[in-house]
């Protein structure tokens, strides 16, 4: 018995909206079973996942404070992966980026000025999008791997911020505690809806981010060049695209919104800089751009959806005494799922329980 | 699926059911946020069994939820504000990098207490606790004197953070006080938790000459080197034996029960304030492990260390005492004072290292 | 007599690191990428201490970290050559199930100290100075990767076998027109890597600090990844690799203990500075690069009827 693959002449359109559900179905009926396993009741454990987080307005806040950075990182992700460029630094291009956004509400810690959040914002793009500038340089011209180098750069992009925070941009009141002053309230990002929760405008960002690259992708030659090169170098070539200008745009774009991301975490939710900014953002966000399938209108979903794994992750602990690794173990299933059953979009899937009909020399697999 | 829908409704029917339940059994919520895993072996799980011990003190009285591995920064505000949600009249946030998290919190639930762990910034409903490591490591020291050969201990260190700073210092003070030309040598690993790097550190130290090992991070690793190269040494946060049986003179450990259980007692009382409280080895809020694999007369002045520094007869930073760079700090006689050492990022003379900045 | 002690540092530094990346460099040899590789090593690693713990022989560890990598790894083959998932994705999902998974299961063994795997003692040779206690008496683990780097080396190199695996790795579809059975020899080269990265794991939790602490493969997965680019997916360069990286790592350890006066972050990124300086190097010659990288690798493949 076997499994056997036939590629379908066009993505089916039934399986394109079957397929996600049919993924988070499975994913609800494993976790049952694995809650089941645990001893614990399986509904109320699925309850307090994903329904419980949204009960309530501030976990709603809550929801889309985690899912902000997710989103904006996933949705340049998107643009990399679609153009066959794998950047996995984006954890480092975050941090860079709150690095570089921070410069002047550190130095300058006493200048108040309207001007002083948008600067923030850019010069946070601007250091994202720089540090990704290197694995694209080095891609480039030295045709060095770029999932290996803006790998490495992540670590040393982490051991840069804890040398900082903890030596020349240590608050002097702070009885040597490693983390920078306070921002000035102008140098924070402000609240939505400041009545009913902490949600900041970086939320806003990432959601103007995911249409506008929806829209990119959708309607602009650039969109186009993107998907075209990520198909096929050569083909490409022929349109007159460079792949090579494509390296440099893919990676510096991811970049500066993965920077932006991090300078408005930074700026929204910690309000000054400190070892630890990010519980990982950058690599949960490959995860939410596939789990959207590199468009940018599905990542909004699932990085809402993979945010609220995390709250209800939490929220289970309280109510019914899982551990957070549990979380973890859900988060995996689902993309399992949700991979698995994107086959079925691309694909015709048929059960053989004959043997091969093998009359050509060698047999068929 | 008729089935499905009634048993989806007898769930949901249950979990009411169950919260109005608690209500009306009308237990207190004491509740604590752990940065690690609970079962870590090290920092976290010290403060949960500082939990247990409280739960099982006051019994019916209480409930005491927990949330562990919550990361330092933004998951933390929300994790702090779930507790404060759930009811909470109580909660413990242990670690340093919850501290302005926890600020935030209590500003928007005054009538929530918080208490936060090694931190220094308090308001009207939040109070800081800390434990004086650092008299255990006083003691630690002046056994390593007693014990080495060589005159040079190992420090396995994790950040540079006025704690430990401290807790250097003061095993060199009380190292010196056996033998005023004690060395030390320091490798920070940059992590509390990574048993590979503390074993490889654990190693490096004591290829580089040192024969006694402590520690200031949380894996039995650097224990289990000691262990298995018949050398001596400290144990961090936990009894740490069952790693080096033969190894282990003494082990820091940390008991956050009494603590809790005074806080507690004191929120049931109507006496709860907002204070900086800095318990010591004479609350109980630190214990030293048995000494244990070292000859009677050192155990005997390691007994008599402990009960001096209990009575305040010994403090572990009495002047005369200059900083590592020879500048004079505490004169003859001149304890330091609790401030300085909160933020303590200076060496005392004798320590072997440059302190990263 | 400190060089010596220092080798000896380095050797286990560096064993899992060599196992790991040796296996992901067969799973590419044949054309598919697994990041699962931390997965896959962490899972191991519990396996290995938890059967250790109760049957309290570290052989059977050793074999039970073997088993699950291999295991888990048929997940990850499962879904990315019969389902033709996403490489890249499928592999990440794996990791983050991995050290679920692993946290999960290890709960109950956390402060429990483990058994050891003894070191080897080979009559006469242990005894020679400064070469016998360093290169002859070693756990069983540092012996294993040195057979597995001759091994892998002869096996890819030098056997028809190895040379259709890495014909399916450049081409599949060539392969495929000429018989040979593309989708099988995958499965194989993927558990392959899973049995190398769970006795990697196993390595961890016996050898280089006996006890089970989560997450304690500590990245170790995504450096065996960079070691394979690194040795341009040739044995004999990732072990050179591996050795690189954790000289490197160790000797800051030594350098701090010593007394440089440089700051610990900048010692602490040293090592994977030191990865991207030698990555642009090898990379640099086109040729070469071009030449020993798998043509198909990451890209799906299925058979055509």
């Amino acid at each position: 018995m076997r499994i056997e693959l036939e590629k379908r002449a066009q993505a089916s359109g039934l399986f394109t909206l079957v397929s996600p559900i049919l993924a988070l179905v499975l994913t609800l009926v494993f976790g049952g079973l694995m809650f089941w396993a645990l001893g614990k009741d399986p509904l109320f454990a699925l309850y307090s996942f994903f329904i419980a987080p949204l009960t309530e307005v501030w976990s709603l806040h809550e929801l889309a404070i985690k899912a902000a950075p997710l989103i904006l990182i996933a949705v340049g992700l998107s643009v990399c992966y679609r153009s066959n460029n794998w950047n996995i630094g984006a954890e480092g291009q975050f941090t860079v980026g709150a690095i570089c956004g921070s410069i002047i509400p550190v130095t300058f810690y006493e200048w108040q000025s309207p001007l002083l959040l948008p600067l923030m914002m850019i010069t946070g793009m601007i250091g994202g999008a720089l540090y990704a500038a290197i694995p694209a340089l080095l891609k480039t011209r030295f045709n060095t791997n770029e999932i290996l180098t803006s790998l490495m750069l992540v670590y040393i992009a982490q051991f840069t911020l804890d040398y900082l925070v903890r030596g020349p941009w240590r608050d002097p009141q702070g009885f040597n505690f490693p983390q920078t002053r306070e921002f000035v309230t102008e140098g924070i990002l402000p609240a939505i809806w400041e009545d009913s929760g902490r949600a900041h405008w970086g939320f806003v960002f990432a959601l103007v981010a995911a249409v506008g690259v929806w829209f990119m992708m959708r309607f602009t030659l650039k969109g186009f060049e993107v998907t075209v090169l990520g198909q096929s170098e050569r083909a490409g070539r022929f349109a007159g695209f460079s792949s090579r200008g494509m390296v440099w745009f893919s990676m510096l774009f991811s970049g500066a919104l993965a920077g932006l991301a991090g300078i408005a975490e930074v700026s929204g939710s910690i309000n000054h800089l400190q070892p630890s900014i990010s519980p990982g953002y950058g690599f949960t966000a490959i995860i939410v751009a596939f789990l959207g399938r590199l468009n940018p209108l599905g990542i909004i979903v699932a990085g809402l959806v993979l945010a609220l794994t995390y709250l209800g992750g939490e929220g289970a602990q309280l109510a019914i005494g899982v551990s957070d690794k549990v979380a973890r173990v859900f988060q995996g299933l689902l993309l399992f799922f949700v991979l698995s059953c994107d086959t079925l979009i691309y694909y015709k899937v048929r059960i053989v329980l004959a043997k091969a009909r093998g009359s050509a020399a060698g047999g068929v697999q | 699926m008729k089935k499905l829908a009634l048993a989806f409704a007898a769930s949901v029917a249950t979990m009411l059911s169950v919260s109005g339940a608690a209500n009306a059994a009308d237990k207190t919520k004491i509740c604590f946020v752990y940065v690690g895993s609970k079962t870590d072996g090290g920092y976290s799980q010290a403060h949960d069994l500082g939990r247990q011990e409280l739960q099982k003190h006051f019994g019916d009285k209480i409930e005491t939820p927990f949330l562990e591995n919550v990361p330092e920064g933004p998951d933390a505000e929300r994790a702090i504000e779930r507790l404060a949600r759930e009811d909470c009249k109580l909660i413990f946030t242990t670690s340093f990098g919850f501290m302005d998290a926890t600020i935030k919190v209590a500003k928007k639930f005054p009538k929530v207490k918080f208490e936060h762990a090694t931190g220094f910034k308090t308001a009207d409903n939040v109070g800081t606790y800390n434990s004086r490591f650092y008299e255990g490591r006083y003691i630690a020291g002046v056994i390593a004197a007693k014990m080495s050969k060589t005159g040079t201990a190992g420090y396995i260190a994790s950040f540079p953070i006025p704690e430990v700073v401290m807790g250097i210092n003061a095993f060199e003070q009380g190292a010196k006080s056996v033998n005023p030309n004690f060395k030390m040598k320091v490798i920070w690993v940059n992590t509390w938790f990574d048993p590979g790097k503390e074993a490889d550190a654990a190693k490096a130290l004591l290829d580089q000459g040192v024969d006694i090992l402590t520690q200031h991070t949380d894996t039995t690793a650097p224990m289990q080197i000691a262990e298995q190269r018949g050398i001596k040494a400290f144990g961090q946060a936990s009894d740490m034996i069952a790693a080096g049986p033969h190894a282990q003179l003494t082990s820091i450990t940390d008991t956050w029960g009494v603590y809790y259980i005074k806080r507690t007692q004191a929120l049931f009382d109507g006496k709860w304030k907002s204070e900086q409280s800095w318990d010591g080895l004479k609350d109980g809020i630190l214990t030293m492990a048995p000494y244990t694999n070292m000859p009677d007369d050192v155990k005997k002045l390691a007994e008599e260390t402990e009960a001096k520094i209990k009575s305040g007869e010994i403090h572990p930073f009495t002047g005369p005492l200059n900083k590592q760079d020879g500048t004079p700090w505490l004169k003859a006689g001149e304890k330091a004072d609790d401030k300085t050492l909160l933020g303590m990022n200076f060496y005392v003379e004798g320590v072997d290292d440059k302190l990263p900045k | 007599m400190i060089v010596e002690a220092i080798l000896l540092t380095v050797i286990t530094a560096s064993t899992p690191l060599v196992i790991s990346a040796l296996g992901e460099l067969v799973t590419e040899r044949a054309g598919v990428l697994n990041l699962g590789v931390e997965g896959m090593m962490i899972m191991g690693a519990v396996a290995a201490f938890a059967a250790a713990q109760m049957t309290g022989s570290p052989l059977t560890g050793m074999i039970a970290g073997i088993a699950a990598g291999a295991v888990f790894s048929l997940l990850f083959a499962f879904l990315t050559l019969t389902l033709v998932t996403n490489q890249v994705a499928t592999g990440l999902a794996l990791t983050i199930l991995g050290l679920g998974l692993s946290g999960q299961i290890g709960e109950s063994f956390v402060g429990q100290p483990g058994v050891r795997l003894p070191a080897l003692n080979i009559p006469g040779l242990s005894d020679l100075p400064f070469v016998g206690p360093v290169l002859f008496h070693q756990d069983i683990l540092f012996y294993l990767s040195i057979v597995l780097v001759i091994g892998v080396h002869w096996f890819l190199f030098k056997s028809r076998t190895g040379l259709m695996l890495r014909a399916i790795g450049d081409s599949p579809s060539s392969a495929h027109t000429l018989g040979l059975k593309v989708i099988r020899a995958r499965y194989l080269a993927v558990m392959f890597g899973g049995a190398c990265s769970g006795l990697a794991g196993a390595q961890l939790s016996l050898v280089y600090t006996p006890q089970w602490v989560e997450n304690m493969s500590s990245g170790r997965g995504w450096i065996a990844l960079a070691l394979v680019v690194f040795g341009s997916w040739r044995p004999w360069r990732v072990l050179a690799g591996g050795y690189l990286f954790g000289a490197v790592t160790v000797g800051q350890l030594h350098a701090q203990a010593f007394g440089i006066g440089l700051p610990a972050q900048f010692l602490s990124a040293l090592p994977y500075a030191a990865t991207i300086v030698v990555l642009i190097a090898i990379s640099h010659n086109r040729r070469t690069t071009l030449i020993n990288t798998p043509a198909s690798l990451g890209k799906p493949f299925v058979p055509d009827r």
